[in-house]
């Protein structure tokens, strides 16, 4: 079990019920819990080697998105490694009608929601602000603004509500809505006023808060006194603590969070405890603010990794693995050469879409510029 | 052989970012009250570093790793110079000055009017502004706009690392609330910087009520601040060559806009056109345009132009280039007031 540990950064327990939901130890052995391992019964081998598979590949596309922008193919990348469990765990929890709203570092839900990843390069490639159509995937936009999109998600859910689409028992039919956001986010003005909205609104929604112990150089203790998920109770919402390195124990807290949600008993807050290994992003510089050993504790915590036992344990065989470093070594290959190919936009796209409606500012501006930029082209001609 | 000389003045060879440290450095050795708050100021320094080592000197107390909330950080400031403090808030990208809008608009600008001068808010505000670093959403704009047009604050933008050392001292050091919006693409020019020990303070207030000419030229006046300036000096050395004399002009502060300056120059040349990179429609250079037509009616050679960013959001950082004024068309719209 995490508990406090040599990074001092986990506010320390209180209570026993906050005690960390954990279903997977980082040594890989199963724990029986009373109330979730019964949600993770449909979860067989086939499942679980899915789960593993995601984590795999995501993480592979992780790192070569950070090798990209170390070799400048990207202005900048916000690395997921280390929390592809809280996210592959979250993100296979919900159902294709839910929707959920990522921050910026959501890598592993965009696979979950089906998004074609290479799609998100082009927002940290500096040629698109978006990169995706939302509402295909239901998986919104990255938000860069911290906290923004707690609103956004709760709107959402509100809109759920009237839509009678909570309740009614059909499960093609109910639906809600999660919402991902760090420990930093939990300070954000708008993040407590979602958490405000959600609660007395009952609103089908599930504030996914992944404590990666970090925003940016700050820790957690920075952000709060309390552990995180107390937050949540504060505002009378049913709050969770999982840890966020088990695959496992994630799926089996959203599946809950998700049913309590979808059946019109409102938001619950899940606290996922992981680690940011990585960076915060690609400019930023960790040896400033923490110690290797930090990073060497959570190591052994690794996600993958303690999946990667249990399999072994329950029988998964080396054809499965030596399989998956094939297809990850392919999806590298293949991310590599669709980044480098990433066209640059025309710059008349600056234009585009600033309005749903013809404006006559936007034009007369669009028009000089293209005047403007084909002077140039003449003279050059000229010359 | 005379032996006496001159002291020779304390100047070093700074960079922006370490010019603004060094400022906050001399402000807090000069006043206990003086403390920096801000979201990743301390052990990293800021993302830009420009506290780099301030915390490590000064404490925690007094360089103090905020939560990750701007409207927390500008109400406490404020909290804090009601009792007595100096405040100097650190936004960390201009994008993110949002959250605390309502707190800088309608509290810190308002206090002192409101209490009808018995309550001063000395509150700095620092936000790294502006483009050209390649950077993604919300990590390049230019809001000033927006604030200036909120009586009661002050707006400055330094251009260069002599001024920013000067002035982040005269906004900690003034009474009234200053937003300092500092030119993230020029953090790492480098320049002298004269940093005797004189008191920089002593100076007045001179970098937030005054407009510089930082090249004098009779055909055209170009008034810019903050990262514009640096183009607008390029366009002039550009314009030389092709006979057109540009005289520049670095206004420091938007917010007061020392308008006599300008007209001045404008006096002298009869033609003036404004640089920024902020959007022109209802950007500074709209009121800039409106004044000194009004006061220079009958010295204008031609219609006041205006160079900057489109109505649009901040591009992609592919497109940047294509938004930001540069020196081309810095120089297209001196073209144009000289063909009239
Ligand atoms: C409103 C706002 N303020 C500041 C920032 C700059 N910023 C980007 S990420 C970050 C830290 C976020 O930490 P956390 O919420 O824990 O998420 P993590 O990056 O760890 O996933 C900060 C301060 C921002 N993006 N938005
Ligand atoms: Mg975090």
């Amino acid at each position: 079990m995490i508990t406090t540990d040599t990074t001092g950064a986990i506010p320390p327990v209180g209570e026993t019920d906050d005690d960390l939901i954990q279903l997977l130890t980082p040594e890989g052995e199963r724990v029986y819990h009373e109330a979730y391992t019964p949600r993770i019964e449909d979860l067989d081998r086939a499942a679980l080697e899915g789960l593993y598979r995601d984590m795999v590949l995501v993480r592979r596309f992780d790192t070569e998105a950070t090798s990209l922008q170390r070799h400048g193919e990207l202005g900048l990348w916000p690395p997921c490694l280390g929390q592809e469990a809280a996210q592959i765990g979250s993100g296979r929890a919900l159902a294709r009608q839910d929707y959920a709203f990522p921050s910026y570092r959501e890598l592993g839900v965009a696979w979950t929601r089906g998004v074609d990843l290479r799609k998100v390069l082009h927002q940290f490639r500096g040629e698109d602000h978006g990169g995706w159509d939302p509402a295909e995937h239901n998986f919104h936009l990255y938000t860069l603004v911290i906290g923004s999109h707690a609103l956004h998600a709760t709107g959402y859910a509100m809109g759920i509500q009237r839509d009678g689409d909570v309740g009614t028992g059909d499960p093609d039919r109910d639906r809600a809505v999660v919402a991902y956001f760090g420990d930093g986010a939990t300070a954000q003005g708008d993040l407590n006023e979602a958490l405000t909205f959600a609660a007395v609104n009952d609103s089908p929604v599930v504030f996914f808060c992944q404590n990666n112990h970090w925003a940016i150089s700050e820790p957690t203790t920075r952000q709060s006194r309390v552990p995180l998920f107390h937050r949540g109770r504060g505002f009378g919402i049913p709050s969770v603590r999982v840890d966020g390195n088990d695959v496992l124990a994630c799926y089996a807290v959203t599946t809950e969070a998700l049913e309590r949600a979808r059946s019109g008993g409102g938001p619950t807050f899940v606290e996922a405890v992981t680690y940011r290994m990585g960076a915060h992003t690609t400019s930023d510089d960790p040896t400033r603010y923490r110690t290797k050993a930090d990073e060497e504790v959570w190591r052994r915590r690794d996600p993958i990794d303690r999946l990667e036992v249990l399999l072994r344990a329950e029988g998964t065989g080396e054809e499965f693995f030596t399989a998956l470093d094939a297809e990850a070594d392919e999806l590298g290959e293949d991310v590599r050469s669709y980044c480098r190919a990433i066209p640059v936009p025309p710059a008349s796209r600056m234009f585009e879409n600033v309005y749903a409606t013809e404006n006559a500012l936007v034009s007369t501006e669009r028009e000089w510029f293209t005047e403007y930029s084909e002077g140039f082209l003449t003279e050059e001609v000229a010359r | 052989m005379s032996t006496s000389t001159t002291p020779a003045p304390d100047t070093q060879r700074l960079a922006m970012a370490k010019a603004i440290n060094l400022g906050l450095r001399r402000a807090m050795e000069r006043d206990p009250k003086v403390l920096l708050m801000g979201e990743d100021i301390g052990a990293l320094g800021g993302v830009f570093r420009v506290t780099d080592g301030l915390q490590k000197d000064f404490g925690g107390d007094r360089v103090v790793d905020t939560p990750l909330a701007e409207s927390g950080i500008v109400g406490t400031a404020i909290g804090l110079a009601v009792a007595g403090y100096r405040p100097v808030c650190e936004i960390q990208f201009d994008g993110f000055i949002f959250p605390a809008y309502d707190q800088i608009t309608t509290q810190l600008a308002k206090l002192h009017y409101r209490s009808r001068g018995a309550v001063q808010v000395p509150v700095v505000i620092r936000v790294p502004y502006g483009g050209g670093i390649g950077a993604v959403e919300h990590h390049s704009e230019s809001p000033e706009a927006l604030f200036a047009h909120t009586a009661g604050l002050r707006v400055v933008s330094p251009a260069n690392p002599a001024d920013a050392f000067t002035m982040i001292q005269q906004a900690i050091a003034c009474p009234d609330p200053v937003l300092f919006l500092e030119p993230k693409a020029r953090y790492w020019d480098k320049a002298d910087v004269e940093v005797s020990a004189a008191d920089q303070v002593a100076g007045g207030q001179a970098g937030l009520n005054t407009a510089r000419v930082v090249r004098q030229g009779s055909d055209v006046t170009v008034a810019a601040y903050g990262p514009s300036v640096a183009t607008a000096l390029r366009a002039a050395t550009a314009a030389e060559a092709e006979g057109h004399s540009l005289e520049v002009l670095d206004l420091r502060t938007i917010s007061p806009i020392d308008f006599g300056t300008i007209a001045d120059s404008v006096h002298r040349t009869g033609r003036l056109v404004v640089v920024h990179e902020a959007p022109v429609f209802f950007g500074a250079g709209a009121e800039i345009a409106a004044r000194i037509s009004q006061e220079c009616f009958y010295h204008l050679e031609a219609p006041v132009a205006r160079v900057g960013g489109f109505h649009a959001p901040y591009p992609v950082s592919k497109l940047e280039h294509e938004y930001l004024p540069d020196l081309d068309r810095v120089l297209h719209a001196v073209d144009d007031v000289l063909a009239h």
